[in-house]
């Protein structure tokens, strides 16, 4: 038995020792508790079905995925990345949902030399004259979706728009973005609390400026609260409602039919034809029931990035796999990703319309894009 | 800004007031009456909204929901009383706190593990679905009508159980005097524990009355449970007529406040800086309200004698 004992404990070092030396360890934040707490929990199904594509290997080598709870809050986000940069020396620090959260963590982790990916938050401030070499976005950055969005509506000749978002940078950000592209009469322009749940108030005096159309920015339950409500006051009649982040695969479960027809920009859908997406969302689909999130996918290709990245560097060093994932042409649920200057995606911006599958589940369907390899407009502004 | 429009806006801070007051009330039972510092209040409000939304999704019958999920509210919080409260009358608020605080954790961690992190589909039912013209040219939907008429009767209700009726009076003396109460013959467990248990029930009347209207979610209850501990203390700690004024008080300030606010700030500064400030100062409107009522009356608007 002790023999046997020692052969076992001899042969796992043999096994574990070269191991070591190119382990690929990546620190993954996300919001696992409280009212976001479904975002993450898609985001990290997501990260463990990317790591089950890869049969566990990034890049070929081995890997290990920590998971940390931000619970939203900036403070935690920064000492947990300070834990996973110094005690825990990971490779990459990847996810991050909130943008104000990603600007807490951007300067302590991007100066360690750690690279720090985006799965979702794309603050201004970070893609301009803020930059940093070691931080690279495989999302977007936030003015890029609602430019869209901007663009789609300046196109269909929409007269008067009234704008909506939580006062925080993102909101901020999202109708700078939508203003950028749209030249028709902003009728006003609300900040609402981040995290309100009631919004009769704000939805009396949009009311009352009878706007042709209405933008709005409310992600995750903050959308739930605001589309049900718009619903029961019965604004269909009074404004058409068009949203970013709002309607998507984390929201459509609670709003279910109510929905129906409200359309948005993004630079995913799960309806997207390539073969990346169809496999992810087929097995997504498979394995945890439900459509995956917009949030899921971006998670997803953060992992394959890091994949490819560390494959193609042929080794963990952060340096390297950066220098892989600047030249772009990065595999994605989305196709192939270019990237900017600023290493912020060049992508795709679709317009999608939330409708019913074949099986009575609501989904998102593209039908229409409003933009091909679309830029963002900070890039200009960044220097390493 | 039209009259209409400033009334409506009004008749919103009304109704903001009330469905405050809805979650307030029970809180006003066990944390000003029988003097137990009870965190756990969003929890309880949580759990109404689930049961109310999963019984309705069941049946197929909000009203069905309703009903059935009340039982379930009361039962929570008289089981609640019996296995953990009891045992912390005695200690100190902080330990009260602590033991409470716990318990919102454990709650939310429960319904996550029960119900998944998704947030639940929960939708008015079509004959709620409908509009009442409050004012010409003003469709309000009616299940926020609803929700005025319910959280009026909880106030009628709350306030004949505590002042006009034998239970109110014996619930009073115990909270008084313990020793007094319980030496003229009056089970002073079993009426804590029942008078726990309709505190939680008014907590989940008031999660089924918010369930349609906003996501049913783990940890939807807390934000919730800052505003009404605000609302007690403006009211005035135990006062059920004070929780009532202040709840509407505070659904007015704050209404008014982020409605009316930005346009305010708008006309002597720039666009982009009241746009900032509005929201921000809006924010703020409740806690300052409570300050200056800390500063002038430390007690709340309406003390309870005695």
């Amino acid at each position: 038995m002790k023999r046997i004992l020692t052969t076992a404990i001899a042969m796992s070092l043999a096994t574990a020792v070269p191991a070591l030396a190119d382990t690929v360890k990546v620190g993954y934040m996300t919001t696992l508790s409280g009212g976001a707490g479904i975002i993450g929990k898609q985001m990290q199904n997501a990260v463990n079905l990317a790591m089950e594509h890869t049969g566990g290997k990034l890049g070929g080598m081995d890997a290990e995925v920590i998971f940390v709870d931000d619970q939203r809050k900036p403070d935690v986000a920064k000492q947990l990345a300070n834990r996973l940069v110094k005690s825990d020396k990971v490779d990459v620090v990847a996810g991050v949902i909130w943008s104000n959260l990603m600007m807490a963590i951007h300067k302590p982790v991007t100066r360690s030399g750690t690279l720090l990916i985006s799965s979702n938050a794309g603050p201004s401030p970070i893609a301009g004259s803020g930059c940093h070499e070691n931080f690279v976005s495989m999302s977007w950055q936030n003015d890029q979706t609602p430019e869209g969005m901007g663009k789609y509506m300046q196109d269909a000749g929409i007269k008067s728009v009234y704008l909506m978002a939580p006062n925080y940078q993102a909101g901020k950000d999202m109708l700078s973005g939508f203003k950028r592209h749209y030249k028709g009469d902003v009728v006003a322009e609300v900040y609402t609390q981040l995290g309100q749940s009631d919004f009769q108030a704000e939805l009396s005096t949009l009311r009352a400026a009878k706007p042709e159309a209405t933008f709005i920015f409310q992600p995750g339950g903050m959308g739930i609260n605001f589309v049900k409500q718009w619903n029961q006051a019965g604004m269909d009649s009074v404004s058409k409602l068009y949203t970013v982040f709002t309607v998507d695969g984390v929201s459509l479960p609670a709003l279910k039919d109510t929905a129906l027809g409200v359309v948005s920009t993004q630079t995913w859908s799960p309806d997207l034809d390539n073969a990346m997406n169809k496999k992810f969302v087929a097995d997504y689909k498979a394995k945890f029931g439900g459509y995956p999130s917009f949030y899921a996918a971006q998670a997803y290709d953060t992992m394959m990035a890091i994949d490819y990245a560390a494959g193609k560097a042929g080794s963990s060093d952060s340096a390297a796999m950066r220098a892989v994932l600047a030249k772009g042409g990065i595999p994605t649920t989305r196709g192939s990703l270019a990237m900017n200057s600023n290493q912020f995606p060049i992508q795709n911006i679709y317009l999608r319309e939330a409708v019913m599958d074949a099986d009575g589940v609501p989904t998102t369907k593209v039908i229409g894009t409003v933009f091909e390899n679309h830029g963002d407009a900070y890039a200009k502004d960044c220097q390493f | 800004m039209t009259v209409t429009l400033l009334l409506e806006q009004m008749f919103n801070g009304l109704q903001s007031g009330v469905m405050l007051f809805l979650i307030a009330a029970g809180l006003t039972l066990i944390l000003g009456i029988m003097d137990f510092v009870f965190l756990a209040h969003g929890a309880q409000v949580m759990i109404g909204a689930y049961a109310a939304a999963s019984l309705t999704a069941l049946t197929g019958n909000f009203l069905v929901g309703i009903v059935l999920a009340i039982p379930i509210t009361f039962a929570s919080g008289f089981l609640l009383e019996f296995l953990l409260i009891r045992h912390l009358y005695r200690r100190d608020h902080m330990d009260q706190v602590l033991a409470t605080f716990g318990l919102i954790l454990f709650f939310n961690e429960l319904i996550r593990i029960g119900f998944g992190p998704a947030a639940l589909f929960s939708d008015l039912p079509k004959a709620l679905s409908g509009f009442v013209n409050i004012l010409p040219d003003a469709p309000y939907p009616m299940f926020r009508l609803v929700v005025i008429i319910v959280g009026l009767a909880c106030a009628i209700g709350i306030h004949m159980l505590v002042s006009h009726t034998r239970v109110g009076a014996m619930v009073r003396a115990g909270a008084n005097n313990e020793a007094m109460t319980a030496a003229l013959g009056i089970n002073i467990r079993l009426l804590r524990r029942f008078v726990f248990a309709v505190g939680a029930c008014f907590a989940g009347v008031a999660g089924m009355m918010i369930g349609p209207l906003t996501a049913v979610e783990p940890g939807m209850g807390e934000p919730l449970l800052i505003l009404s501990l605000v609302v007690i203390i403006i009211g005035g700690i135990g006062s059920v007529r004070g929780a009532f004024v202040a709840a509407v008080l505070v659904g007015m300030v704050d209404t008014m406040g982020r409605v009316l606010l930005p346009v305010i700030l708008r006309s002597f500064m720039g666009q982009a800086a009241a746009d900032g400030a509005g929201p921000a100062l809006a924010s703020m409107m409740v806690y300052i309200l409570m300050s200056l009522v800390l500063v002038f009356k430390p007690t709340g608007l309406f003390p309870p004698k005695g």
